[in-house]
């Protein structure tokens, strides 16, 4: 036994930790938590997009506006059924092929069979016109180039789909072209040299899904990843003081709220709805969990655009007044503390799901919150369809979830599917015709100015959804690049601006 | 005859993992249509629209045993089906994973090797010296700590603190190192306690007396007669630990992000992607069959006395 073990694990160990020292091989390394599930669009379209691989025809400024993609312009008919997208020249696929209006609306019709996008944007028919794009509604929508934004609308060329439909290979229009792709967990993609705007910078990046947040955080401390995102909020406050990554954090248009069911009689009003508010320490809850500032004053974050309202009087966090409210309903405290009228006790079961590690934090913080009023939550931690299947089934109370109000780039896309009048990942049990009627008129492009304000309001004193906290997007940057920036809209890592730093 | 016998073992495995599998799926709580959907299109898009959408699409609502039954057919010709996740064959899949998790833990256990058993026979020749004694403790410890434990604290000390390994990923053999090493340590901490046994026993036998009587030195004896008899039980514990190994692969490849089976396994039961569970259940009970096959085959060339 002349070869002891401790020097042959240090040789092993140092001779394969040679190229890791110099892993800085020019190849720009993501990790991010989605995991690659198909080409296909519809599962995992929004790493494509992210990833700068595949396009769409409108694009989102970082200000939110609208701007020009694959489409130079657009333009509506006067009865607003007949929109026409006018399609970029001299654009050309990663194979080679250009794009003219028939691929795109070959992409588009594929997208327009597959359900939730451009089905519930009432599309009748896409049809190519010369160099336009044709799309019919069935009634007007002047969202309609938001829902064109969405990653489920991306264009890829006609020789990506199977028979059926289903995606088998992403050949895109992006600044970046896929050299080789290993569902689930990793891609890889080089500069496309045939793309039609300006070059990216670093010619040759990567994707990793990296589903724990804590190994992305280390992935970033270590240097193996150079652009790491939607870091945890324990990661965020180590990260910062490091000399290595910068960390990124910036407010996005996705809010954590309480989904309730307002049909069952303990939550059928809305003072009892307000009471439930009352008794939730916002700002408490958001420092401690998710170690914000503050907490949400309202259902739409400030970055929501028109559907802000700073005049909007805040939520507010009393758990005096909301004891008082629920005395009022003509609930009275138990033996046990746990509020009972007429021998029911007020009993509920939350349902929410760990797919954002804050949420079961949450509920547990919820739960605390509750019982000081008397109210006593049971938590369900599930998986996320949970929240969707019990709303069709009505056996749920409450959802702890966060919603994306920017998955179409118009916050309207998502108002009418989830308040006008209900919606799986929103209202319940509550129908409000004046707010679907202010939705319609916004949808349709037909509201007054301060419409939106208006909605808004109703929804906060009606509360058929309990605000709770307005999201952070973070992330961790290598300093050895520059360049590295958040989209709030959360749709593209910005890799064609990022640059080695000298 | 001792083939024929575990081909027929293996025959059986599959029959029972397959049912067994398709059952305990078909009997979890919840919709399948609604996580299948979450599966595909992610939590902010599963909605009933995207649930009814693939209720249709896949016939959820058909006869159950109509299900299986097209199942145990389609095996019988070698196809395992199609994800219901991703639509691509699940063999392809299962394929590309089991390769991934095999290297992992073929490195593991090799690793485990050159770990354990050299030192548990260093310390078994001194039985109660302070490096048995120091062993007890180590292996001890390491045997009590979770693997998710042992796998952050590697990735701390060897990729963040010391920035000699890549701290999670895949494709490079540097990224071996760390979910391998994390998986050893357990698995030598079995092995090492093994040995030391195993070589005690032999220090104090009359053999051993014998062949040190007749002028051999402690390491020769331990190199001609030794080794072989330490290796019987050495094997054996081999195998056993292959159960160790695909436990401990399922949780180390989700801290590393690494694309095994493992990994797969516990997103297709998420996501009650059937075709993925039965096809990687199926895979897995296969392999043990086959390992243990190859343990048994071993041991008969190691100690041939049973053999004869």
């Amino acid at each position: 036994m002349r070869l002891t073990l401790p020097s042959t694990l240090t040789a092993l160990i140092l001779a394969l930790a040679a190229p890791a020292v110099a892993a800085g091989d020019g190849s720009l390394d993501v990790a991010a938590p989605f995991e690659i599930v198909s080409p296909d669009p519809t599962t995992s379209g929004s790493i494509f997009t992210r990833m700068s691989i595949a396009e769409t025809l409108v694009e989102v400024g970082p200000d939110g506006a609208l701007i020009p993609g694959l489409a130079t312009g657009w333009e509506v008919s006067a009865d607003g059924l007949l929109w026409r997208f006018a399609i970029r020249e001299g654009v050309r696929f990663h194979d080679g092929t250009p794009l003219d209006a028939e691929a795109a609306a070959n992409a588009l019709r594929i997208a327009l069979a597959k359900p939730g996008l451009l089905d519930r944007a009432g599309v009748t028919r896409i049809e190519a016109e010369g160099s336009a794009v044709v799309v019919r509604l069935a009634a007007p929508l002047s969202a309609l180039p938001a829902f064109l934004a969405e990653y489920r609308a991306q264009i890829l060329a006609p020789s990506s789909y199977g028979p059926d439909g289903m995606a088998t290979a992403v050949i895109g229009t992006g600044p970046y072209r896929i050299t080789s792709m290993e569902p689930p967990l990793t891609l890889n993609a080089e500069a496309f040299a045939g793309y039609w705007g300006a070059a990216p910078a670093i010619p040759k990046v990567s994707y990793s899904a990296v589903g724990r947040a804590e190994t992305r955080a280390l992935m970033a401390e270590s240097g193996d990843s150079d652009f790491v995102y939607n870091l945890d909020p324990a990661s965020v406050s180590r990260l910062s003081g490091s000399d290595d990554v910068t960390v990124l954090s910036a407010p996005i248009p996705r809010s954590l709220l309480l989904k309730v069911n307002a049909a069952r009689p303990a939550m059928n009003t809305p003072e009892a709805r307000r009471a439930l508010s009352l008794a939730i320490d916002r700002v408490g809850l958001a420092q401690a969990v998710l170690r914000y500032p503050e907490g949400a004053t309202q259902l739409f974050p400030p970055a929501v655009d028109g559907w802000h309202d700073a005049a909007l009087p805040p939520l507010a966090y009393d758990p005096k007044e909301a004891k008082a409210i629920l005395a009022g309903l003509g609930w009275a405290p138990g033996a046990d503390g746990v509020l009972e009228r007429d021998g029911a006790r007020f009993a509920l079961t939350l349902t929410t799901y760990p797919d954002r590690p804050e949420l079961p934090l949450v509920a547990a913080v919820l739960e605390q919150q509750f019982r000081q009023i008397g109210v006593t939550l049971s938590i369900d931690s599930t998986n996320s369809s949970e929240i969707p299947a019990r709303h069709a089934s009505g056996a749920l109370d409450l959802g702890l979830l966060a919603r994306n109000f920017a998955l179409v780039p118009d916050p309207i896309g998502t108002v009418m599917q989830d308040y006008a009048p209900t919606g799986d990942w929103g209202a319940m049990g509550w129908e409000n015709a004046d707010f679907v009627a202010l939705a319609g008129a916004i949808a349709r492009g037909e509201a007054a100015p301060g419409a939106r304000a208006q909605a808004a309001a109703i929804l906060q004193a009606e509360l058929p959804v309990i605000p709770i906290a307005w999201y952070r997007q973070s992330l961790a940057v290598s300093k050895a690049v520059k360049g590295g920036m958040i989209d709030p809209w959360e749709r593209t890592f910005g890799l064609p601006s990022i640059a080695w730093a000298e | 005859m001792p083939l024929l016998s575990r081909a027929l073992q293996a025959v059986m495995v599959a029959l029972i993992v397959g049912v067994a599998t398709f059952l305990m799926m078909q009997s979890l709580p919840g919709d399948a249509a609604f996580r299948i959907a979450a599966g595909r299109y992610g939590y902010d898009n599963v909605n009933a629209g995207a649930a009814e959408a693939v209720r249709a699409e896949l016939g959820l609502d058909g006869p159950l045993l109509g299900q299986l039954l097209r199942w145990m057919g389609d095996l019988a010709r070698l196809d395992l089906g199609v994800s219901l996740i991703s639509g691509q064959p699940v063999w392809g899949e299962i394929a590309h994973q089991l390769g991934a998790s095999a290297e992992l833990a073929a490195a593991a256990l090799l690793l485990s090797l050159l770990i354990g058993p050299p030192l548990g026979i260093i310390a078994g020749l001194n039985p109660g010296g302070w490096f048995d004694r120091a062993l007890l403790v180590v292996s001890t410890a390491l045997k009590a700590a979770p693997q998710f434990l042992i796998g952050l604290a590697l990735i701390v000390i060897l990729a963040v603190e010391l920035r000699w390994l890549p701290a999670a990923g895949y494709g490079e053999p540097q990224h071996f190192v760390l979910p391998a090493l994390a998986l050893a340590l357990g698995l030598a901490a079995v092995s090492a306690r093994i040995a030391r046994n195993a070589a005690a026993e032999a220090a104090a036998s009359a053999w051993w007396r014998f062949s040190e009587g007749k002028g051999l030195s402690r390491n020769r004896t331990l190199m001609r007669h030794g080794l072989r008899n330490l290796a019987v039980p050495l094997l054996t514990c081999v195998g056993l630990q292959f159960v160790t190994l695909v436990e401990g692969v399922v949780v180390i490849e989700s801290i590393f992000g690494w694309p095994g089976i493992g990994h797969a396994l516990v997103h297709a039961v998420f996501s009650r992607d059937v075709p993925m569970v039965q096809g990687a259940a199926l895979t897995l009970g296969l392999s043990f069959v086959i390992v243990n096959a190859m343990i048994d085959l071993a041991l008969r060339r190691v100690d041939p006395r049973g053999a004869a």
